[in-house]
């Protein structure tokens, strides 16, 4: 029966200040806090502590920090690039285990494989004391090179951080319009001649895309840096805060630190622009593909394995040893206590990470005006901010909320409130909806995307209410891509080091903090058990990637 | 008076600031099937989806049934309003199988009936033997009567529409439209259809109406639309023409092709003269008659159903009129196979009831 109802538009093209406006200027709102704390820190006055730091450690910072983006920057695109060209162009024994293969590393965070290479390269490793056995040598007979140096640092990271060139590197080459290739074959140009002359330039915006990711990871590590000892911001932060106990210098580090992650951002932004200009074909056929022989083959194979090999194989199989001759320590009460810390953060983190990202998706589709897709952009830069930026940038409003409302407590009830905020799970989950919020956001909003305005034209019209449209459309049709997001930001906050180091209530330990504090009392042996449950969490994000990435072949399916 | 299935009154909507649809006001009797048909931009998808309650009305009223179910400060929603709705893009639910699809608007029935319900609706539109499968494994064709059978299983009083074979290449098209035409005549739903297609508005409507710039410019029959053009605009919209300008003098505008009377229009008037390109005749230049005016052929084309003639023509230029210097550049279609050589010289006359006269600021 006809009733009276407010009118329900589904799209409203009008600017609206409404409850879905509202909320998504909430988010943005929350997650630029930490940001414009960091920035505003520029804004107080500069202690002798910010003197003292200036004159002594920053410009190491500045210099380590460059040469690290500089080596990474290389390294990455050494190894992204010609293994995506290879695996995606040309057909060689084994190249369908390399397309997935080669995305392992990212399984493990990049600490993980800094200690473990650590392990089995130090005086006491397993390869120097082979090399002492076979040879008789004795310490300071021979020269090694020292795993914990700048050079090392670039290296562990490189093998971890390639897979996002090759990611991006691979869907640009798959995406390449195959008529552009063809032309230029038709106009007389080789294979060779054809990638560096058509399919590279293409590619080129996605490269500099998957490098900018590559370095925000670099400029966000702390645990590889602050083992290899080699200082740079995150280092900075840390031992400013914790050691020095100048939380505005702290401050100050951290948006020096933003500086550079922001011309890093500014580099990604400007990627994504240009591959939209790129990608202009919709229909894809199967690409031109070169089989390789013999010596060809065997060099494209060598290519493919050295990352994987040496960027997962390698410190896998180590940890996996280690964590076989410790096995003792997985019936410790203790580390279940780490489990369970880190389940309860993980999951904390991972369910309200993904509310926020579905009310926001939700908001930017309801009322897609531009305030809502200013909001939704802002809330989801987080990702590039590093998480020892974040941290700090959370910690010293909340201590500062907490003592105004601990006095205020004092003064009006004559007992204290003691800390709210600061140093409990609330603090530590929030930094983690700040980080990670964009990696739970793109997942549904690709998944919302896939529901046509029409569809809920067509629900509504076939005689559903609101409710009803969203219990029997939207929830069975979401259901995967929330999966995925819960799942994507589960991993990424059990890998997360920095902020619940800096965050985490007094002794709350997890797995990452473990492994961090058995590495740094180079009880590398010991810290393989949590390193190793880290990368086997690690590897399921991976596997759903390959997965993806085995169904979204284009050109293979189809008639 | 005939009882009114879809009233639309006086309906007028903008998108910020943009003014989409003027004050339009429709009716579509139960079993008739209207079409809104006008070039994209025109506001006639706006117009439906008002009509649906997909769209929020502004100002104006819409009816079914003879009830209110939109105006100024009430609304039904639009799963309360008893319509069906074909999407242009289908917007079948993915997740779901052919048949759950069908019955997706029939949760209110028993599962018996629900299901003898969507057997039925989909044997109708010869898709039964794929009731299991998923939307993505069917073809476009398909996919447009899974979402006709869809629309049609709640039995609505009103269909809505919106472009529904513009997916579709050409061949299928024809076939499918066919089709849908039978079934919704079968359905005694009332329809109003949304498409940019003058050719498959004639095809399909009762009763048209041509829109344009948000407004309804002339609504009738496909005959009246076609044979009595209230405006340049329609005339034009329903087929290439031979386009003249003119003056009016002595209460008819002068052609090469011979006088047409312009009853109502004043002396001085200019104009522009349209002519269909059926309503000229050719044949052999024979010298008699005294009006003949002869033209020269330059190409001719076989269309299939009819020739397609371009001539150049000859004599006259001077007699009809300013602003048209050099040679004037026509075509007539002729029915059947008629493919005169090129340069062959014809006679032309005019058929003065497909030829049209508007006053000349009528712009196109």
């Amino acid at each position: 029966m006809p009733t009276a109802s407010r009118p329900l538009t589904l799209s409203s093209p009008a600017l609206r200040l409404d409850g879905w406006g509202v909320g998504a200027a909430v988010f943005a709102t929350l997650v630029a806090v930490p940001v414009l704390v960091v920035l505003g820190s520029l804004l107080m006055p500069f202690t002798d502590a910010w003197a003292h730091l200036a004159a002594t450690v920053l410009p190491r910072y500045v210099v380590n920090s460059i040469w690290l983006m500089l080596g990474v920057g290389l390294g990455v695109v050494l190894l992204g690039v010609p293994t995506a060209w290879l695996v995606t162009m040309t057909r060689f024994p084994g190249v369908r285990i390399f397309e997935w293969a080669l995305i392992l590393p990212l399984a493990s965070p990049a600490y993980v494989i800094g200690y473990t290479y650590t392990g089995l390269l130090d005086y006491a490793g397993p390869v120097q004391s082979a090399l002492r056995a076979a040879f008789g040598w004795s310490a300071g007979d021979y020269w090694f090179p020292d795993m914990r140096s700048l050079g090392g640092a670039i290296i562990v990271l490189t093998l971890v951080f390639y897979p996002y060139v090759y990611l991006l590197a691979r869907a640009a080459f798959l995406n390449q319009s195959v008529c552009a290739l063809e032309v230029s074959r038709t106009l007389g140009r080789t294979a060779w001649q054809s990638f560096t002359h058509v399919a590279l330039p293409l590619a080129r915006p996605a490269i500099v895309g998957g490098v900018a990711l590559a370095l925000m990871e670099t400029l966000s590590d702390f645990g590889t840096v602050q083992y290899f000892g080699v200082d740079t911001f995150t280092t900075g932060i840390y031992r400013t805060w914790l050691g020095i106990g100048e939380p505005v210098a702290a401050l100050q580090l951290a948006a020096v630190l933003l500086v550079f992650v922001f011309a890093v951002l500014l580099l990604e932004q400007w990627s994504r622009g240009e591959q939209r200009y790129h990608h202009t074909s919709r229909y894809y056929r199967r690409l031109p593909t070169y089989p390789l022989r013999g010596m060809h083959a065997a060099g494209a194979w060598l290519m493919c394995a050295f990352p994987v090999v040496f960027g997962f194989l390698v410190p896998a199989a180590a940890l996996a040893v280690w964590t076989v001759e410790n096995a003792a320590l997985a019936l410790d009460p203790a580390f279940h206590q780490l489990l369970r810390n880190t389940l309860i953060l993980a999951a904390g983190g991972a369910v309200i990470t993904v509310l926020a990202a579905v009310l926001l998706a939700y908001a930017l589709r309801l009322r897609g005006g531009t305030f809502v897709r200013v909001a939704a952009r802002m809330a989801t830069l987080g990702y590039a901010v590093p998480g020892a930026v974040v941290a700090v940038g959370i910690l010293l409003p909340c201590v500062r909320l907490d003592n105004w409302i601990d006095a205020t407590a004092r003064d009006l009830f004559g007992a204290g409130t003691g800390l709210l905020m600061s140093g409990t799970l609330v603090a530590v989950i929030y930094a983690y909806v700040v980080r990670f919020l964009a990696v739970a956001f793109n997942p549904i909003e690709a998944g919302l995307g896939r529901i046509t305005h029409s569809m809920d034209g067509a629900a509504r019209v076939l005689g559903a209410s609101p409710a009803a449209t969203l219990m029997r459309v939207h929830a069975p049709l979401m259901a995967g891509s929330v999966l995925t997001a819960t799942i994507l930001v589960l991993v990424d906050v059990i890998k997360e080091l920095p902020a619940t180091l800096l965050m985490r209530p007094f002794n709350f330990d997890t797995l990452a903090v473990r492994t961090y504090q058995l590495a740094a009392d180079e009880r590398l042996a010991e810290a393989a058990l949590p390193s190793m449950t880290i990368v086997a969490v690690g590897i399921v994000p991976v596997i759903l990637l390959s997965l993806a990435i085995a169904r979204s072949r284009p050109g293979d399916s189809g008639a | 008076m005939q009882p009114i299935a879809l009233g639309i009154a006086d309906v007028s909507h903008a998108y910020g600031g943009r003014t989409v649809v003027r004050g339009v006001t429709l009716t579509v009797a139960p079993g008739e099937l209207v079409c809104l048909v006008g070039p994209s931009g025109c506001g006639k998808t706006t117009l439906l989806r008002i009509a649906a309650g997909l769209e929020e009305l502004q100002q104006g009223r819409i009816m079914i049934d003879g009830c209110a179910v939109a105006e100024p400060g009430y609304v039904v929603p639009p799963e309360a309003r008893g319509v069906g709705f074909v999407f242009q893009d289908y917007a079948l639910f993915p997740h779901l199988t052919v048949a759950r699809n069908v019955a997706f608007g029939l949760h209110k029935l028993p599962p018996r009936e629900r299901a003898a319900r969507v057997r039925d609706v989909l044997s109708k539109v010869g898709m039964a033997e794929y009731a299991d499968a998923y939307p993505h494994q069917l073809s476009g064709g398909q996919q447009q009567r899974v979402a006709l059978a869809r629309a049609l299983a709640p039995r609505p009083r009103v269909m809505l529409l919106d472009e529904p074979f513009s997916g579709l290449d050409t061949r299928l098209r024809e076939q499918i439209r066919d089709d849908t035409l039978h079934v919704l005549k079968d359905s005694g739903a009332a329809t109003l259809m949304v498409t940019h297609d003058p050719e498959e508005a004639m095809f399909m409507a009762d009763r048209l109406a041509v829109m344009r710039a948000g407004r309804i410019e002339q609504e009738g029959t496909p005959v009246d639309i076609y044979t009595r053009p209230a405006t340049a605009f329609v005339a034009s919209f329903f087929g290439q023409l031979n386009e003249l300008v003119g003056v009016v003098r002595n209460g008819a505008v002068y052609t090469p092709f011979g006088a047409i009377a312009t009853p109502g229009l004043g002396d001085g008037t200019k104009v522009d003269v349209l002519i269909r390109p059926e309503g000229l005749r050719l044949s052999v230049a024979d010298g008699r008659g005294s009006s003949a005016v002869a033209a020269q052929v330059m190409t001719s084309r076989l269309l299939g159903r009819s020739s397609w003639i371009h001539l150049r023509l000859l004599t006259g230029d001077a007699a009809w009129g300013e602003g048209h210097v050099g040679h004037f550049h026509f075509h007539v279609r002729v029915p059947g196979r008629y493919l005169p050589r090129e340069g062959e010289i014809l006679q032309v006359g005019l058929d003065p009831a497909q030829a049209f006269v508007f006053p000349a600021q009528d712009t196109r």
